[in-house]
């Protein structure tokens, strides 16, 4: 008996959503196949790679990220180095300095930086806005940003249980920009955050999920099978709750764990640190991706470089 | 198509019908349980043997399951069920394997054995090591040798090489390692075939292709060989992507038994020694279905993100992970260093360890056995009780550790007074409800 390809049913599509306007616009999802599987049918936007942008700068990181912006004091020149990074499809703008904890800059002087990358960026990548994890701050400053921001097409993350009203109501609605929806590895919360939002009168065609993120060997196992279990409710069962496509910050995660931090002097049998850190973030990345992430935020060339190639011969 | 308890009932034997000798009430009973995979066919004494392997045939399991020897250790190949972790678990990790060159010197490749033998270590009471070594060379007058280097390794070998005067020396040389014989292709399939089954070896089977591959397992099961492993050597990245996904979604999704067996993905052909493509991809076959993966190398790069992928991706995900009870020092902590309680759930474990190391505070992590749940979960099941805690530090702790500080987590408060009163020599604090508090908790704990 010959081999006989095996033809699963052809499932509903995940939705598309374009970030940016003109020609530096990208457009994730729009699949109806599993990740990489392009023998089973067309994947019209392959997985995109943001990177990783903070407005405190990455001074004390290993030498292939902090090299990439020595000499560089300013956000919007950061982001353009940033931009400039080969395999980069957007530039993530994290506005850490707005944390009440930390330097706790007004939403007002955060929006005014968001605008200055995104007048840097121009034409070259679409931009995504992450705030500083403070509910209530990052309410707040996404107000102010995605007022500034008009017409750019910029999506913001993230959306939490705690805030989504007041994030929803001004990104989404009175500003028509993209929401990043964001809950914790769970396809159940994931669920009802998109159908609170949508309900707000947010088209889901302008959500973006973030539905939790995990360094490989830290409860990853979670993320993997929440976004594979999401994957399937969407493509399989239709389930148009649950449709839109999934963005996963890897690098806030991969860049914190002991594996990408303990010094060589600390643990001399592990070798090199950055190596050990971009190991991390690539292995994670590629795992979150072969799941069903449509997008993954990143940090070091090296990273992107590797996962871009990997993308592109899985095409 | 696997037989339905139905089906399977009226194959038995009327004659016999109900005799209770398989230990079931009735046959309609027994011939359900067949169906389930719950009991084998052969409990049925009285079943003709011709119903015997029609049965055995339709029911066996999609996907085969081998032993393989690495040295001293064994490990299991294949026998997955599903093709995604939560519709049940995946039951056989993937194994790794660092490669030994003929193209290398002998300095070269005593360098990568150093290299990789020395990543060797244990999370969560895994030994993480690279548990094969995989044996290639152009230079004919090498291949023995470097199989006996291999193979003096203790690990499990597999020989790379399509000649069978080369295989058949090396499998003489090194016979008690049971390596396996990666090399069958539709030029040299029956001498190969003869020599593993000989030897009881695995056999790995070449084919650039699916239809080859396919047509080549038919043929070797004529021979009546089905001790395979199926190779994915390609120099293409989509192409060996696309055969070991076919491969397994066929065998599970399609029954078809030809491509029932586990795969052997060679990452290494695919990389051209650029190491990050390499972890780029062996991220891709762990998650996508790689029984085993070659490597050029192993090292902690690679290692500690990897080995930490498979422990996630392969737990069964109605079985938490779980730490082992004990006292773990942090930071250099002495036996007076404070104490911080919390359970045996290894996500927990992992997060509050790495916040208490970052504080740079000298202290002592208490693992208490909670079931392996988190802490409220254990907490709300009664696992994680005053009365458990204070048998735990009466019986496990006192004896090692002269301190009497022990911070609860936060979420737990309410023990604070009962513990307090069952531990009197003890000053119990309350820690922070989150880890990412522990860090400034434990700083300004010691200045206190």
């Amino acid at each position: 008996m010959a081999f006989k390809k095996p033809t699963p049913k052809p499932g509903a599509a995940i939705n598309e959503v374009t970030l940016g306007v003109g020609a530096n616009a990208v457009t994730l999802g729009g699949e109806s196949v599993l990740p990489f599987y392009s023998f089973d049918g067309t994947i019209p936007n392959s997985p995109k790679i943001g990177i990783e942008v903070s407005d405190l700068g990455f001074a004390d990181a290993v030498p292939g990220i902090a090299g990439l912006y020595a000499g560089i004091s300013d956000t919007a020149e950061a982001a353009k180095a940033a931009a400039a990074v080969p395999g980069v499809d957007f530039v993530c703008l994290r506005l850490e300095s707005a944390d009440p904890n930390g330097q706790n800059r007004s939403a007002e002087d955060c929006a005014a930086t968001a605008k200055a990358v995104s007048d840097a960026l121009g034409d070259l990548k679409p931009l995504v806005i992450i705030g500083c994890k403070n509910n209530e701050k990052d309410a707040q400053v996404f107000d102010k940003a995605a007022a500034a921001l008009e017409g750019k097409n910029v999506l913001f993350v993230a959306a939490k249980e705690e805030n989504y009203k007041t994030v929803a109501a001004s990104v989404g609605l009175a500003y028509n920009q993209k929401v990043g929806a964001e809950s914790s590895v769970d396809i159940n919360l994931a669920k009802q955050l998109n159908v609170l939002i949508t309900q707000m009168g947010v088209s889901g065609k302008n959500v973006v999920m973030n539905v939790g993120q995990a360094a490989a060997g830290y409860g990853f196992e979670y993320v993997y099978s929440t976004i594979d279990r999401i994957k399937a409710a969407a493509q399989n069962q239709n389930d148009t709750t649950l449709q839109m496509p999934i963005f996963t910050p890897v690098s806030t995660e991969t860049w914190g764990v002991k594996e990408a931090t303990a010094s060589s002097e600390d643990m001399p049998d592990w070798g090199d640190v950055e190596a050990r850190g971009i190991s991390m973030e690539i292995q994670t990345a590629v795992s979150v991706l072969t799941a069903g992430s449509n997008a993954v935020m990143l940090r070091h060339p090296k990273s992107i470089e590797a996962v871009s190639a990997l993308i592109t011969a899985l095409a | 198509m696997a037989l339905k308890g139905i089906d399977i009932f009226k194959l038995l034997p009327k004659a016999h019908s109900n005799c209770k000798e398989c230990g079931n009430p009735t046959c309609m009973a027994f011939a359900m349980k067949v169906a389930q995979g719950a009991v084998d066919i052969t409990k049925c004494p009285h079943v003709s043997s011709d119903v015997l392997d029609k049965i055995s045939e339709s029911n066996a399991p999609p996907m085969k399951s081998f032993t393989v020897k690495a040295g001293d250790a064994e490990y299991k190949l294949g026998g997955e069920t599903v093709l995604f972790r939560h519709e049940k678990t995946y039951v056989s990790k993937t194994l790794y394997a660092f490669s030994l060159y003929g193209c290398r010197t002998d300095e070269e490749n005593d360098a990568v054995i150093k290299e990789a033998t020395g990543v060797d270590y244990n999370r969560i009471g895994e030994r993480m090591y690279a548990e094969f070594v995989n044996v290639c060379t152009h230079k004919d007058e090498e291949f023995v040798a470097l199989a006996q280097k291999g193979a003096s390794l203790n690990r499990g070998v597999i020989l790379s090489t399509h000649k069978i005067e080369l295989a058949t020396a090396a499998v003489a040389a090194i016979k008690d390692a049971k390596p396996i014989l990666n090399g069958a292709d539709k030029d040299n399939y029956e001498a190969f075939s003869k020599l593993a089954s000989d030897n009881g070896l695995l056999l790995g089977v070449n084919a650039p292709t699916l239809e080859e591959m396919h047509e080549l397992v038919e043929k070797l099961e004529a021979l009546g060989n089905k001790n395979l492993i199926l190779t994915v050597d390609t120099h293409d990245i989509k192409t060996a992507f696309e055969m070991n996904v076919q491969i397994r979604r066929s065998a599970l999704l399609n029954k078809d038994s030809q491509f029932g067996y586990p795969t052997l993905v060679n990452v290494a052909g695919l990389t051209k020694g650029d190491v990050n493509l390499e972890n780029a991809l062996a991220a891709l076959f762990t998650v996508k279905y790689g029984s085993i993966l070659i490597f050029d190398t192993m090292d902690y790069a690679k290692a500690l993100a990897l080995y930490g992928l498979r422990q996630n991706i392969y737990t069964d995900p109605q079985k938490p992970m779980r730490q082992e009870v004990g006292i773990y020092p942090l930071n250099k902590g002495e036996a007076d260093s404070p104490c911080f309680i919390t359970v045996d759930f290894a996500l927990t474990y992992f997060v509050v360890s790495g916040e208490l190391e970052r504080s740079g505070v000298p202290c002592n992590l208490l693992i208490c056995d909670a079931g392996g749940y988190s802490v409220l979960t254990s907490w709300a099941a009664g696992k994680f009780g005053a009365t458990s805690i204070a048998k735990f530090i009466t019986e496990e702790v006192e004896p090692k550790l002269s301190s009497r500080t022990l911070v609860l987590p936060g979420k737990v408060a309410v023990l604070k007074g009962e513990l307090q009163d069952k531990l009197p020599g003890w000053k119990v604090l309350v820690g922070p409800n989150e880890a990412v508090a522990v860090v400034k908790f434990a700083k300004e704990l010691v200045a206190a």
